[in-house]
């Protein structure tokens, strides 16, 4: 999969420092993404893997160093900031599809608020993605109404739907009862065969052996390493690494 | 009982007035309590002050003092005139100060709306592009007022009872009718009373048990 991967980079983080008070969340990072590159970020609770996804969309503002994303600079505000946004997707934890809005509606949203598409261009364009993951005959209800792995999977439409040049998952299995998580994990699997550059976190070593290109290691706030996933998984190079995954792997 | 057939029309005129009072009151504190509520979130700091020093200052001053210095402060000594008929004028500056007392707690429902929102939604709109206010307006806020309905509809009985106040700067809604119907029948005042009471209960309890409906029908499901 390594030659799909182009070889120019889509976001650039550099001595990127971030605090919650006094709490140093992320030292130091650097981190290149490439073009249709898959990465999967693995580490302990409080490693700061969330607050990385969130300060690449900006949900996090960041205290010092730079991310540049497409050639961009990070640090605008306003409109540009949320035409930005609106180039990174992100699909969360909790999915967070709009309670008060149809299935359809979630994934229509964007592209006609954000990307003034006309409804029913964005409607067709809605349903041929909702079919691609899987639920188009499930269009019309609202989001309580569906199964966890469901509506993770619309949360994946509804980013896709925005054409985004990048998507984020933040533990986007994490929250799915066991039966359910190969149901997302394929879809994502799919993407990053279709070439969307991805960061994810992610405990899910099968998703990450199967369709990441790189697996970055964090604890306390910094990347410790980083490697392919063969390499990591069976040769991790740092004590760190090493601990973290005897723990996961007796689970 | 003869004393209300026989007022019945001027009693019917009364309760109209009461009842546009109201309604052109609601619609006014509802938009001004809306956009007061959007200032209490922006990220701005001066907005938040004024609209915060706003709902402190109305929610805290007795609804007699906000509607006669409607009456005496903006009619006489501002001159302020929306039409050359008195009693009109008085309607008018009565509807301005009814709604701005009354949109301060408005926002203040509104603002708890909002925090029934949980925060994914936001930052999920947030992830997708949109602008503060295309978040407020089409995530935010519709599930916050989904929420508060029934409150609102509290707010608008509250609202309806409280149009009696203009009868201190003059306008001749339910209560200052009652008034003069005690002076031209004073032996009818119980009756009076009962019916003019009872009127109020036609008027608010429907609306109550509307609100309640509306607001189970409305429940964002989660
Ligand atoms: N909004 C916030 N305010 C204060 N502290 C925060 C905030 N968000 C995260 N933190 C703290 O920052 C640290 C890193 O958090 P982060 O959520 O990025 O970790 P993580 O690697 O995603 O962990 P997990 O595996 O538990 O999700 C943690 O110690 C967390 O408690
Ligand atoms: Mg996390």
């Amino acid at each position: 999969m390594t030659e799909a991967v182009g070889s120019t980079s889509l976001v650039r983080l550099e001595n990127v420092n971030k605090h919650f008070g006094t709490l140093h969340v992320l030292k130091d990072i650097d981190l290149d993404i490439a073009r249709g590159e898959v990465v999967v970020a693995i580490g302990p609770s409080g490693a700061g893997k969330s607050t990385l996804c969130r300060v690449i969309n900006r949900l996090e503002t960041i205290d010092s160093g730079t991310i540049t994303f497409d050639g961009k600079s990070l640090a605008v505000e306003g409109r540009a900031l949320a035409q930005l946004r609106s180039e990174v997707g992100m699909v969360f934890q909790s999915f967070n599809l709009f309670a008060h809005k149809t299935i359809l509606e979630n994934v229509t949203l964007g592209p006609i608020r954000v990307r003034k598409i006309a409804r029913d261009q964005a409607e067709k364009r809605g349903m041929e993605l909702l079919e691609r993951v899987g639920i188009a005959s499930q269009a019309e209800k609202y989001p309580a109404q569906l199964s966890g792995g469901q509506q993770q999977r619309v949360a994946i439409a509804r980013a896709l739907a925005m054409d985004p040049k990048m998507i984020l998952f933040d533990e986007p299995t994490s929250a799915l009862d066991p039966e359910m998580v190969q149901e997302v994990l394929d879809v994502m699997i799919s993407l990053a065969r279709d070439g969307m550059t991805m960061l994810v976190v992610t405990h899910e070593m099968g998703f990450a052996r199967r369709a990441a290109n790189r697996v970055v290691f964090m604890a306390d706030g910094a990347v410790v390493e980083q490697n392919t996933p063969d390499e990591f998984f069976t040769n991790p190079g740092t004590d760190r690494a090493r601990d973290f995954l005897s723990k996961i792997l007796t689970h | 009982m003869g004393a209300l057939v026989e007022e019945f029309p001027v009693i019917l005129g009364a309760f109209w007035l009461t009842v546009r009072l109201t309604l052109a009151s609601a619609v006014a504190a509802l938009v001004l309590g809306t956009v007061l509520a959007a200032m209490r979130v922006s990220p701005f700091a001066v907005l938040r002050g004024v609209a915060t020093a706003y709902v402190n200052t109305l929610r805290n001053t007795p609804l007699t003092l906000v509607i006669v210095f409607c009456g005496l402060g903006l009619g006489l000594v501002l001159d302020v005139s929306f039409s050359e008929s008195l009693s009109t004028n008085y309607l008018w500056l009565s509807i301005i100060g009814l709604s701005a007392y009354t949109a301060a707690f408005v926002c203040e429902a509104i603002r708890s709306g909002i925090n029934t929102v949980p925060v994914g939604q936001a930052e999920a709109a947030r992830a997708l592009g949109l602008t503060f206010t295309q978040n407020l307006r089409f995530i935010v806020l519709p599930q916050a007022f989904r929420a508060i309905i029934a409150p609102l509809g509290s707010l608008l009985i509250a609202l309806t009872k409280n149009t009696t106040v203009a009868a201190a700067i003059g306008v001749a809604e339910a209560s200052l009718t009652m008034k003069s119907l005690f002076e031209r029948h004073q032996d009818s005042v119980v009756a009076i009373f009962f019916g003019f009471a009872l009127a109020f209960l036609v008027l608010t309890l429907p609306t109550g048990l509307f609100f309640g409906w509306l607001s189970r029908r409305l429940k964002v499901a989660r």
